[in-house]
């Protein structure tokens, strides 16, 4: 029965709320959660490693009942351009949860209140946290992509091909320093970093992001603001995770093509686990791309099934989906090796042999000291776990 | 007044001396930032105290995602189960049904069946106004061998009437039923920690005959049970309150609350009231007394006139412990806290008439994001979030008075103090731990 939606032991993906907070974290704004209390502190324990280290702005609204039943967002416009007002940040952009949901917040409408009252950007996003922080973060990034990134001035950047990494959170790529390793796979491959979205760039880089040739959308966070980059400025975009040698090589050569072709292309492309019996089992896009760089360096054919919500154009990459533990348990009774979190065990045959590849996004911090790179080279863990 | 801003090096930050604080509004309020200072526990950690219990949440799957890993984090993720409640079911309106079945369905996969189950409701079942009480009827019929009894998260509440704190807190005992009161059995309830067991309250009781019975000793379900046996329940804590009374209401228990403190006058009160009350004869507290001083002056000795700073997390008294150290020649010169208690206003009073300049700081608002974490001189800090915003590797690492219940509580700080004081800790680490005491698997 579908509306169960239970899991008796595994964990859960963070939500879309924190997904919104996570994209933005290190580009100087200010975002605020609408929410009573718990968001702030799930956020900054389990999905933020940055916390501690980076005095980023992510705040609650610290909403209570009575604010709640007689719709006083007054009182939230009210206190952001105070804060912001007090803290000068880049811009503001306050994202939902459940009960502003419920009461039917105008996040549009509030984001337009603060700015006028602040002359800061400000941005509203109706996230509510039942969905997953690919949605959030991809809201995020999609909304700098239609609002900051400025008209391209043919500004070089020392390759004569660029790209636009979207996608970045620590959600998907922890701090093991994903975005310096994509910069050396794509550099060795005659292929430089216009902007990274947003690890390791600033908002300014992000605000240039139209003067390069193709976006790389490394999880499907960012696919929403590849496309919008399209639309905007005719750039085309790569939906592949670096990952590997022989697969960074098709993801370069997919770059190439694109820039000469203008043609957007989700890079994956797989098989059904029933064909496989071996799954990789996470977020859509970075699963589907471990998935392809295995297929390619095995020689075996390897399956992705993403547990999060996917982007619809990922279907067509053959990637499978599965939200519920319910609805997950027979994909992995078909396999006989899986790689997922190592929250994923519990429910995972004895029969089937179990790889772990811990994911922040699911596991939070408890794994992240075991979290591999292999941005740009599978073989340590290949060798690891004799793949 | 409330506290206005001014600068701590380059950063912005709020404080207020307590001589021109207004103890109803210490600091102007609105967005709220969060400390990485995590010791303290939340509702899973309090609710995994009694034994076998299995904990299901049901709420959105934001909320979620703290729970379940916390759950993980303390080893604790077979004891613990989530239903997450889409859109889908907010305009359907059938978020009873999805509780009943999704309960039910873990409740059949889960080997043995627990003889206990707490299920946690959220904001949204509130504002829904979903039928609690038909939810627990239903699930009660299909498991007559399970005692369910509802938890709450659902902190959109915390401003109108109990907060989950103090509910997690009452509904520990909620699953009690009622026994042959044992006249020489007393509870101790709502804490996290158990009583030292060498501290005053034990050693006490032990003395004059009789059991000290607490939650943290409980190691099976039966052995829960008992604790309804009590004929006394004392609480320590304002969180803890409503369970006394509700101890009170259901078993007959005498409540008696001792508020922690650490003035020896309030601490001799405390134990008249709980001697009367078992009809013992109160004992001559001057040998504690000395030894308190004892240890105040020994830590003084050692910490000299380093300043200290205190937050509310690790004491529920922060402004009595920041009192009685200035009274015994400390340097306090800042106490984190975000709101003055009862229990600490006359605290708060003397404080502001003898010691007018020691500030008062926040620790959620939103400029304390950006407050200078460097302190000039070397600092000792009690607490987790004193230790983080005063950027100091020696720091007294305790949360929710740590299991101090009197005098001992005294002596307690000041050999924590001076212990830390003497060998540094790494601060980060640490303070990230959620649920201190909890046996962290990180």
């Amino acid at each position: 029965m579908s509306l169960k939606q239970t899991a008796r032991i595994i964990s859960t993906y963070a939500g879309d709320t924190s997904g919104v907070a996570s994209a933005l974290f290190e580009l100087g704004g200010m975002t605020v959660m609408h929410d009573a209390s718990g968001c702030n502190s799930t956020y900054n324990t389990h999905d933020e490693p940055r916390w501690y280290d980076t005095d980023s702005l992510v705040f609650i609204s610290a909403l209570t009942e009575t604010e709640a039943i007689l719709g006083d967002d007054g009182k939230l416009i009210g206190d952001c351009a105070r804060a912001a007002e007090e803290l000068h940040p880049r811009f503001v952009a306050v994202a939902g949860t459940p009960i502003p949901m419920m009461t039917g917040v105008d996040f549009d409408a509030v984001a337009v209140e603060i700015e006028a009252r602040t002359g800061i950007p400000s941005f509203g996003f109706a996230t509510d946290g039942m969905h997953s922080y690919v949605r959030g973060a991809g809201m995020a990034f999609d909304a700098l992509a239609r609002r900051m990134v400025r008209e391209p001035v043919g500004k070089k950047s020392g390759f004569s091909l660029d790209v636009n990494l979207i996608g970045l959170t620590p959600l998907d790529f922890s701090v093991y320093g994903a975005p310096d390793s994509m910069k050396n796979a794509l550099g060795k491959r005659g292929i430089g970093v216009r902007s990274s979205w947003a690890m390791g760039s600033r908002l300014d880089e992000l605000e240039d992001a139209a003067n390069a040739s193709v976006s790389l959308a490394v999880s499907g966070s960012g696919l929403a603001a590849a496309r919008t980059l399209y639309d905007r400025f005719g750039i085309p975009y790569v939906a592949a995770t670096p990952c590997g040698e022989r697969w960074n090589d098709r993801i370069a050569d997919a770059v190439r093509q694109a820039a000469k072709t203008g043609v957007s292309k989700i890079l994956p492309s797989l098989p059904t686990v029933r064909e496989t019996r071996r799954l990789v089992l996470g977020e859509g896009l970075t699963a589907a791309s471990l998935a392809s760089a295995l297929t390619f360096e095995t020689g075996s054919a390897w399956s992705a099934l993403s547990a999060v919500e996917p982007d619809d154009d990922l279907f067509a990459a053959g990637i499978l989906s599965a939200i519920d533990e319910d609805d997950i348990a027979p994909y992995l009774a078909d396999c006989e090796i899986v790689i997922a979190d190592p929250l994923y065990k519990p429910i995972v045959p004895e029969n089937v042999r179990f790889v772990p590849l811990p994911h922040e996004g699911f596991s939070g911090r408890l794994f992240r000291h075991d979290i591999p790179n292999l941005t740009e080279d599978l073989t340590p863990f290949r060798k690891d776990f004799a793949l | 007044m409330s506290g206005g801003l001014r600068r701590f090096g380059e950063k912005p930050v709020r404080e207020v001396p307590v001589g021109s604080a207004n103890p109803d509004a210490l600091f102007d309020t609105g967005l709220e930032y969060s400390a990485p200072a995590r010791g303290t526990w939340n509702i899973v950690h309090t609710g995994m105290l009694i034994p076998e219990a299995h904990e299901i949440f049901v709420c959105a799957q934001g909320c979620l995602r703290g729970v379940v890993l916390t759950a993980a984090e303390m080893g604790a993720e077979k004891r613990f189960s989530t239903v997450a409640i889409r859109e889908n079911n907010v305009t359907d309106g059938d978020l009873e049904e999805l509780l009943i079945e999704g309960v039910t369905d873990i409740l059949e996969k889960l080997d043995p069946t627990p003889p206990a189950v707490l299920v946690y409701t959220s904001c949204i079942h509130h504002f829904m106004g979903a039928d609690l009480d038909h939810m627990y009827r239903v699930l009660r019929e299909r498991f007559p061998d399970v005692a369910f009894t509802d938890c709450y998260m659902n902190p959109i509440m915390r401003k109108s009437g109990l907060t989950p704190d103090q509910l997690m807190r009452r509904q520990l005992y909620s699953l009690l039923e009622k026994r042959p009161a044992h006249p020489k059995k007393v509870l101790v309830a709502g804490n996290d920690f158990a009583c030292d067991a060498d501290g005053d309250l034990s050693s006490l009781l032990w003395a004059s005959g009789f059991e000290l019975c607490e939650l943290q000793k409980t190691r099976t379900f039966e052995e829960y049970l008992t604790l309804a046996e009590a004929s006394f329940c004392v609480t320590n804590q304002p969180a803890a309150i409503p369970a006394g009374q509700m101890l009170h209401d259901r078993f007959g228990m005498t409540h008696l609350h001792l508020p922690l403190s650490f003035d020896y006058g309030e601490i001799r009160a405390n134990y008249e009231r709980l001697c009367r009350a078992l009809g013992i004869p109160v004992p001559d507290f001057r040998e504690r007394i000395e030894a308190c001083e004892a240890a105040l002056s020994h830590a003084k000795h050692t910490i000299g006139d380093a300043p200290v700073e205190i937050d509310y997390t690790a004491f529920s008294r922060p402004l009595s412990l920041a009192r009685m150290l200035l009274d015994h020649g400390f340097r306090v010169e800042r106490v984190y806290l975000d709101g003055v208690s009862g229990e600490e206003r006359g605290d708060f009073d003397v404080l502001a008439e003898q010691y007018p300049d020691l500030l008062l700081s926040p620790t959620v608002h939103p400029v304390m994001r950006v407050a200078g974490r460097e302190r000039e001189e070397k600092t000792l800090a009690v607490g987790q979030k004193a230790a983080y915003f005063a950027g100091t590797p020696y720091f007294v690492n305790l949360v929710e008075n740590g299991g101090f219940t009197g005098f001992d509580a005294v002596t307690g700080i000041a050999s924590l103090m001076e212990e830390a004081w003497l060998k540094e800790k790494d601060t980060r680490s640490l303070i990230g731990i959620k649920g201190m005491g909890c046996g962290a698997c990180l």
